[in-house]
């Protein structure tokens, strides 16, 4: 295996982790706070759409907030049926994400026509810090790369602060294990849970916008193409901790990176197989990871009654 | 304040710390408060009593903003005040502890402690303030302990701590006793007197009165969500508040809590001496005759219990139930007993050693809703659930219907028929359709566990008798109840379980007492 | 008679409330709103002719699905997988039809449809046994299982399924004699239809009059007690309960391919397995309302493609209509008691993290 074929490989292997990581470190959050949002996909492809439209109009930097927004306002249906009206959270998650495709499929083509071409935007080049992005094999991975992924990246220990060091944080926490409990010590649950699934759909969306601004660069139907679900799978494996999520958001990027190793080495295979591997190291790594499988304990639990 | 003689200035007395007035409370169809009122002093220990149900800790929760009055006004030191919400009480001075502890099991002790805290998040200094608090009040805690891992004396203390670091001057315990061993239980009766002695308020929600007139120095009792007595400590006597709390005088008391009916004859209404009540009561007890069969029909041999998370539950037990007995066990929260209960109910097998059971047994759970019964089933669906797991082919519902009208009928449950939701009836009426269920067989044993726990003194009552007609009929009962009371008054012999070991001790209250507190070397 | 007033009127309610909502999106949209209607009023309902070839066989692999989503749901398992088990069945089937002799006829159909049955219980049985041995949800193993079926497919019908002539991602089409019946002449309605309508009276029959439907409902409606109060064997009901319902998606899979494409291809199921989700719910999990509940959804997608067509409203509506549809019922409670398929799971508190645990503990 030769030095450029490895740097190729890990520089794909962050490229690829980058909108898994934004979302699963969103979905963290949520789920600390006893939040399950399996519409996170709606989140994410309504990211990309408006991304791409928000690109043409300002530019991809600005987009990428755009991107953040639509995020935002798809967990905001999610948040009002699921935690306002104490629905059940997965089924509530389900119809978000059949919402996000549907109506991120219908805008498209009403903005676009029907044709729908591949519509280029603009995207967000690499950014080298110099000296740094020269050294051997992991200088790409690691230092030239788009806005996204350095945010991304920033975001890991933020959220660790965020989640350990603070009282907003640590509410969080009670509330996911406890609800009654944090009730009773002055915190609103529902105010909580809602910030949490807020900045899930957040960075839901920002991983959206990271698909279309700095990787693919146009849209099409359901290009999220069940990231979102692999989000949740990152977060119990990476067991609910930040640094624990962005390694595992890291395997799952090698794992599609894969692909472009094997090309190097001359091996052949069947794209499917690349496709769909990812998901099968979700399965594997999940059933081997049994050991102490420790989610928030009131996780998924509906709000209560007549909550302040 | 002293008023000079001859002058005709009328002083007003200190605003009590808390007024409540005309406070009323509806769910629905249901009244839980109709017309409470508490007046409270600054500095005493005050007594809330009532049976369950009449109120109390709905009344104690609006105080503590968790919920809201529908009617009737709050003051706080003489102002009208409104409490929205634990934060709002909490700024007042106001702290709670509840009877279902609200401490995060996952966190530390300091991280519990600084929940709901303003400003940032400073666990070194919240540590070094529990550690002050702690040694102030006489209440060891270890603020770097997971809570998940104390027992729960010390979950209590935790509670307590908490509040007093928000500045809590008056303090709402909710049945603080319940969960506590007898000695645990006087040491935190005592420490409320050295609050109240300090200057802070106690509100001490309870439905023990010997524990009540131990320690109060005015009692208010509700029943059925209005104040129907109030009175200092010293002026009240146990068949005073009794009466107050069941209504008519003269009412048959069957039910332990209160104090057993024939304890009262003997001792002529004076408040009764702890000896005497149980020596009566044990008498009440050996009348109950047994006409069936003799046998050893459930045996345990050197049964060791180890839980899902590897932590040993139950040590090396040993306990043989005859047929036609009541075996009492007697334990603090925690002790293991929990384990123990459903291995002897066949629910789940033990780790280590032995189990000889007879293949139908009866279980009444603590946790009824959770365990027992599907809430959203019918009534006939809930008894066709027994069995459900061995049997074949078609359900023959027409069977199954006239079973349930029989049952509803032979054990008294008030529901609309046989057809109503389980959800629909109250507590008392679905316990006793679970024991219905459950004995509907005669099965050789029947383990019940705090079988009358939120249920009102009629209930309880009809759960007693059903529980003494089935012993009297060859069923060997295995009763356990965190209430040391009710376990003295049923049982015809007591197994205490502490720290996971099981012996069996004379059913006397002093006895049981000290064997449910292990000290741990 | 409460129950044939809910047959009828529940899917009536959800027709209407999908009319209002899809016309609140095409007014927001700019779509013509009275002729985008009427195109899709022609394209569900128009003719008899189109009824019969349109709505009824749409409805069909949706009623299967259905009905899978149904049946895992009822015992508390969520079972997002019906999309890779309808798929896998449909793979399994078309295997199955390359390698039986045509001269078995009917004998042979019926293999085929049970080999798509078997493939579907046994995609489903990974996810039992993920989350029964593993603790692994099957809320993401299912849907993990969903693309990597779509992924065989596509491997399938490019290598040993594919065509003889090696050009297309499809398979050969199947024998005349193994293809399922026409039940009327002139039209697409084949016999898989009948199938599916006894599948749902028999399941709903299952439920309520047999011990084992009993146990299935029990553990749904609240685990533990059916394992503590009943002394059932939950762990065995919940594994049956996936199966079941993965059988039942492989033979709407299988079914579909021997009675409508007569092919395998990749892009078979348009997303059957998500809308039999709102199937299922709308049909407030019960199985002879999914009969109901499948034709509101078959309507829907036919009059779509006509509205597309038409009106040039882009398909993709539809799904906005059926997720709007789910949220509308879920917010009004409507879909009330049936269906808290985590109710059994909320009571204690502790509902994802118990399933993990309660898992481990079993065994």
């Amino acid at each position: 295996m030769t030095a450029p074929a490895l740097a190729d490989f890990l520089d794909a292997s962050i490229r690829s982790a980058t909108p898994l990581l934004f979302a699963a470190l969103g979905e963290t959050v949520a789920e600390r706070s006893g939040v399950i949002n399996v519409g996170i996909e709606g989140t994410i492809i309504a990211g990309c759409l408006a991304g791409l439209v928000a690109a043409s109009v300002v530019g991809p930097n600005a987009a990428l907030v755009a991107a953040g927004i639509a995020g935002v306002a798809i967990a905001l249906i999610f948040v009002l049926v699921a935690i306002g009206l104490a629905a059940d959270q997965i089924i509530t998650g389900t119809a978000i994400t059949m919402l996000g495709l549907g109506l991120t499929g219908t805008l498209y083509r009403v903005i676009y026509g029907d044709a729908g071409a591949a519509l280029s935007a603009p995207t967000l080049s690499s950014i080298g810090i110099p000296i740094l992005q020269d050294i051997p094999i992991v200088g790409r991975a690691l230092f030239r790369q788009p806005l996204p992924t350095y945010l991304a990246e920033l975001m890991v220990p933020a959220i660790w602060w965020w989640l350990y060091r603070t009282q907003s944080g640590l509410a969080i926490r009670a509330t996911g294990e406890n609800p009654a409990a944090s009730r009773a010590s002055g915190i609103s649950p529902r105010k909580v849970q809602t910030i949490a699934a807020l900045f899930g759909g957040l960075c839901g969306g920002l991983a959206g916008g990271t698909l279309v601004l700095a990787q693919v660069g146009t849209f099409a139907e359901g290009m999220s193409a069940g990231r979102g679900f692999v989000a949740i799978a990152v977060v119990a494996l990476g067991r609910w901790h930040p640094v624990g999520v962005a390694m595992a958001a890291l395997i799952f990027g090698m794992a599609s990176a894969l692909q472009f190793l094997f090309q190097a080495l001359d091996l052949d295979l069947p794209y499917q197989i690349f496709l769909a591997l990812p998901y099968l190291l979700t399965l594997l790594a999940l059933a081997l990871s049994r050991g102490r499988y420790r989610a928030p304990a009131a996780l998924g639990a509906r709000p209560m009654a007549r909550d302040a | 304040m002293v008023i000079p003689s001859g002058t005709h200035r009328t002083v007003n007395a200190p605003a009590p710390r808390l007024a409540l007035d005309g406070i009323s409370r509806q769910y629905g169809s249901v009244i839980a408060l109709a017309a409470a009122s508490l007046s409270v002093e600054r500095g005493e220990v005050h007594a809330l009593l009532g049976e369950n149900g009449a109120g109390k800790s709905t009344l104690m929760k609006i105080v503590y903003g968790l919920e809201q009055p529908d009617g009737g006004t709050m003051r706080v030191d003489g102002v009208i005040t409104q409490v929205r919400s634990p934060r709002d009480a909490m700024r007042q001075g106001i702290g709670m502890v509840q009877q279902h502890f609200a401490l995060v099991d996952a966190l530390t002790v300091a991280e519990n402690v600084a929940l709901g805290g303003s400003g940032s998040l400073d666990l070194r200094a919240t540590r070094a303030r529990i550690r002050e608090i702690s040694a102030d009040a006489g209440l060891p805690i270890d603020p770097d302990a997971r809570v998940s891992s104390l027992a729960v004396g010390a979950q209590q203390r935790v509670e307590i701590v908490k509040a007093l670091s928000r500045d809590t001057t008056m303090l709402i315990l909710d049945e603080p006793t319940a969960v506590l061993a007898p000695q645990e239980a006087t040491e935190l009766l005592a420490w409320t007197r050295r609050f109240a002695a300090g200057g802070g308020t106690v509100i001490l929600i309870a439905h023990k009165l010997r524990e009540v007139l131990s320690v109060a120095d005015r009692i208010t009792v509700l029943r059925k969500g209005r104040t129907v007595y109030t009175s200092r400590a010293t002026d009240a006597t146990e068949s005073m508040l009794a009466d107050a709390m069941l209504g008519a005088a003269g009412v048959v008391l069957p039910d332990p809590v209160a104090g057993a009916t024939t304890a009262r004859a003997t001792t002529a209404r004076t408040p009764a001496g702890t000896a005497a009540k149980t020596a009566a009561a044990t008498a009440a007890r050996t009348t109950g005759s047994s006409t069936a069969r003799v046998g050893d029909v459930l045996v345990l041999s050197n049964v060791s219990i180890t839980d899902g998370q590897g932590v040993q539950r139950v040590r090396d037990a040993s306990v043989t139930v005859r047929s036609g007995e009541i075996l009492g066990v007697a334990a603090v929260e925690g002790a293991g007993q929990h384990e123990l209960l459903r291995v002897m109910a066949g629910r789940t097998a033990p780790t280590h050693g032995s189990v000889t059971l007879p293949s139908d047994v009866g279980f009444a759970p603590e946790d009824r809703h959770r365990d027992a019964i599907v809430l959203d089933a019918t009534l006939t669906e809930n008894v066709a659930l027994k069995g459900a797991g061995r049997r074949q082919g078609i359900m023959h519902w027409n069977a199954f219907r006239d079973a349930t009208r029989t049952l509803m009928h032979t054990r008294d449950v008030r529901a609309s028929d046989e057809a109503a939701v389980m959800q629909t009836l109250s507590g008392g009426n679905q316990q006793k359709l679970v024991l219905g269920r459950e004995l509907a067989d005669a099965p050789a044993v029947l383990v019940v566990e705090n079988p009358t726990r939120g249920l009102d003194i009629r209930a309880t009552a009809d759960v007693h008798a059903a529980l003494r007609s089935a012993r009297d009929q060859g069923t060997a009962v295995i009763v356990y109840s965190s209430d040391l009371d009710e376990v003295l008054a049923l049982a015809d012999r007591v197994i205490v379980v502490a720290a996971g070991r099981v012996r069996e001790v004379p059913a006397d209250r002093e006895s049981v007492g000290r064997a449910m507190l292990v000290v741990t070397g | 008679m409460l129950r044939i007033t809910r047959l009828v009127l529940d899917p009536l309610l959800a027709g209407v409330l999908s009319l209002v909502v899809l016309a609140a999106l095409l007014a927001v949209s700019g779509y013509p709103v009275a002729d985008s209607l009427s195109a899709l009023w022609r394209g569900a309902f128009g003719s008899w002719s189109v009824i019969a070839s349109g709505t009824v066989v749409r409805a069909t692999p949706l009623l299967f699905a259905g009905l899978a989503v149904a049946i895992a749901f009822r015992a508390g398992v969520l079972n997002i997988g019906a999309e890779g088990q309808l798929l896998i069945g449909a793979a399994a089937a078309t295997a199955a039809a390359m390698l039986v002799p045509p001269s078995l006829g009917l004998a042979g159909a019926v293999v085929v449809l049970l080999a798509g049955a078997v493939a579907g219980g046994v995609w489903a049985s990974i996810a039992a046994v993920l989350r029964l041995r593993f603790g692994v949800l099957e809320v993401i193993s299912t849907i993990m299982l969903n693309v990597i079926a779509l992924n065989v497919t596509g491997l399938l019908v490019r290598g040993p399924l594919q065509e003889p002539t090696r050009v297309f991602p499809q398979s050969a089409l199947i024998d005349q004699a193994l293809r399922l019946p026409r039940l009327v002449p002139g039209t697409r309605l084949h016999l898989g239809v009948a199938l599916a309508v006894c599948s749902a009276l028999g399941l709903a029959w299952f439920l309520r009059y047999t011990a084992s439907g009993f146990r299935l409902r029990m553990t749904g409606a609240n685990a533990a007690a059916a394992a503590s109060a009943g002394g059932i064997d939950v762990p065995r009901v919940l594994l049956t309960a996936l199966i079941t319902s993965g059988a039942i998606a492989g033979l709407g899979g299988a079914v579909e391919v021997s009675g409508v494409t007569y092919a395998l291809y990749e892009n078979l199921s348009p997303g059957y397995g998500y809308t039999a989700i709102a199937v299922a719910l709308l049909a407030r999990l019960n199985p002879a309302s999914a009969i109901g509940s499948a034709l509101v959804f078959g309507a829907l997608e036919a009059g779509a493609s006509a509205m597309q067509r038409d009106a040039q409203v882009p398909a993709g509506m539809v799904g906005v209509v059926e997720a709007s549809v789910i949220l509308v019922l879920l917010a009004s409670e409507w879909l009330g008691g049936r269906v808290r398929v985590r109710r059994s799971l909320n009571r204690g508190g502790t509902p994802l993290a118990e399933t993990a645990r309660s898992a481990q503990t079993t065994a």
